[in-house]
């Protein structure tokens, strides 16, 4: 059972991470990734939508028919979305006031309706729980590290804006890498985002591909050392 | 009725109670959030407002004494906009309404102007725009306070020429990279202070009185 919930976690985190492998959700991603709160920003609201959309999918998995499972699910995420939009915009205002533009995106977030599909329709609940909560991480920690190079590179600061998550302490936050730099417009527009998103991408890659022939090495080098003794 | 019908109706029923389900999921919600989320924009508003004419200069409701105006060539706007009347024992303070610089670098930005009954500004906030990051997004407060060097300003102070970028002649700093936003905002803001002056008396008349 611990095994399972750990391949869970290594799934949602980096081997099957929702922005680096299946590429899902990015019209949010690549759209709200221009700083690094920005991606905070949208990563929270996703992680809360994640976790509570797999929970109801797994809860009704016996219920939902099979043949109409993907109009369920619409129907279940498009209800959750709203109901945490309306419950944030009255209990939580301030918070709403910063993650509220981000709530209408989620609902184009195709990484959801993926998780209901291919993990909380089949399995219990728990395991949907931690899985949302992993794949919303990892699509966080994507969001944020997309966040930061363009926001280094596009304006030579880091957490500019932080007041608006986390009130007015923390307009201090801002960190500026470069000074007096002159911005690189390209990387705070769409094109950047692209750009970006393909170097992160092709970096897992070649971390992945260090680590096989790490693998392959050892297990071709141990039987030599058997043929040695 | 065969199989295939059975099993097909049976579907149709369940996908019928997750509908149902979904949809009084929103509505119960909907309604135990209704009154607070009104509250909360009403707060957020009177803030906004606060924030441009400080809440001792005015004694009245301000969120009740409303006009609403019809659409109008100069402040750019495309639908009925209100005005919020700010009053001292029934004496007119200030106005504060809506304007549009529809010329923006990426489409209209909206802004929140507040006139003095002298035709002085009390201020200006840009409440929506779609301006470059980084570029033309220093129009808003909350990424730089060039905005708030209007406050006080009227329409001859500075002198009508004076009112533009220093790239046309004019006193107001451009942003480095982005003159086309700070141009448009400064246009609207002289064009909202040119309406005051015009339908100021209008604006102060009772309610459901429309100006156009």
């Amino acid at each position: 059972m611990t095994e399972h919930y750990q391949t869970i976690i290594r799934d949602g985190l980096w081997k099957n991470n929702p922005a680096l492998v299946q590429l899902l959700g990015l019209c949010p991603l690549l759209a709200v990734s221009n700083t690094v709160i920005n991606g905070l920003g949208l990563g929270l609201a996703t992680i809360l939508t994640l976790v509570a959309s797999n929970g109801l999918v797994s809860l009704f998995r016996h219920h939902i028919p099979d043949e109409a499972r993907l109009p369920v699910f619409v129907m279940i995420i498009a209800s959750i979305v709203t109901v945490i939009e309306l419950s944030m915009n009255a209990w939580f205002h301030e918070l709403y006031l910063i993650l509220g533009i981000f709530i209408p995106l989620i609902v184009t977030n195709c990484a959801i309706t993926g998780r209901a599909e291919a993990f909380a329709a089949r399995n219990p609940v728990g395991p949907a729980l931690v899985d949302g909560l992993m794949m919303g991480i990892g699509f966080t920690a994507i969001l944020v590290l997309l966040g930061a190079m363009r926001e280094i590179i596009g304006q030579g600061t880091l957490f500019s804006e932080a007041h608006l998550m986390f009130g007015e302490s923390a307009r201090y936050f801002k960190f500026i890498v470069i000074d007096d730099y002159r911005g690189f417009l390209m990387a705070l527009l769409p094109p950047g985002a692209f750009i970006g998103l393909g170097l992160i991408v092709a970096l897992k890659n070649v971390i992945d591909a260090k680590q096989v022939t790490k693998t392959v090495q050892t297990t071709v080098a141990s039987p030599a050392i058997v043929e040695n003794q | 009725m065969n199989a295939i019908q059975k099993h097909i109706l049976g579907i149709g029923l369940m996908l019928a109670v997750f509908a149902i389900g979904s949809s009084s999921l929103v509505v119960v919600t909907e309604n135990a959030t209704r009154d607070k989320i009104a509250e909360n924009e009403r707060q957020a508003l009177l803030n906004a407002i606060n924030i441009l004419i400080p809440a001792n200069e005015y004694t009245n409701d301000i969120l009740a004494d409303t006009i609403e105006i019809a659409p109008n060539k100069q402040l750019a706007t495309t639908k009925p906009t209100t005005v919020y009347r700010a009053r001292q024992n029934q004496q007119p303070v200030a106005a504060i309404f809506t304007t549009i610089a529809p010329n923006g670098y990426s489409g209209k930005i909206t802004l929140l102007v507040a006139v003095y009954q002298t035709g002085k500004l009390a201020g200006v906030r840009v409440i929506n725009h779609k301006e470059t990051p980084g570029l033309g997004d220093k129009i808003d407060e909350r990424k730089a306070d060039w905005i708030t060097q209007f406050s006080g300003l009227t329409l001859n102070n500075p002198a009508p020429s004076q009112w533009a970028v220093k790239k046309d002649g004019g006193q107001f700093e451009q942003f480095t990279g982005a003159t086309i936003t700070p141009r448009a905002v400064i246009q609207a803001i002289k064009n909202a202070l040119h309406y005051f002056e015009q339908h100021q008396h209008d604006l102060f008349l009772a309610h459901g009185k429309t100006p156009s």
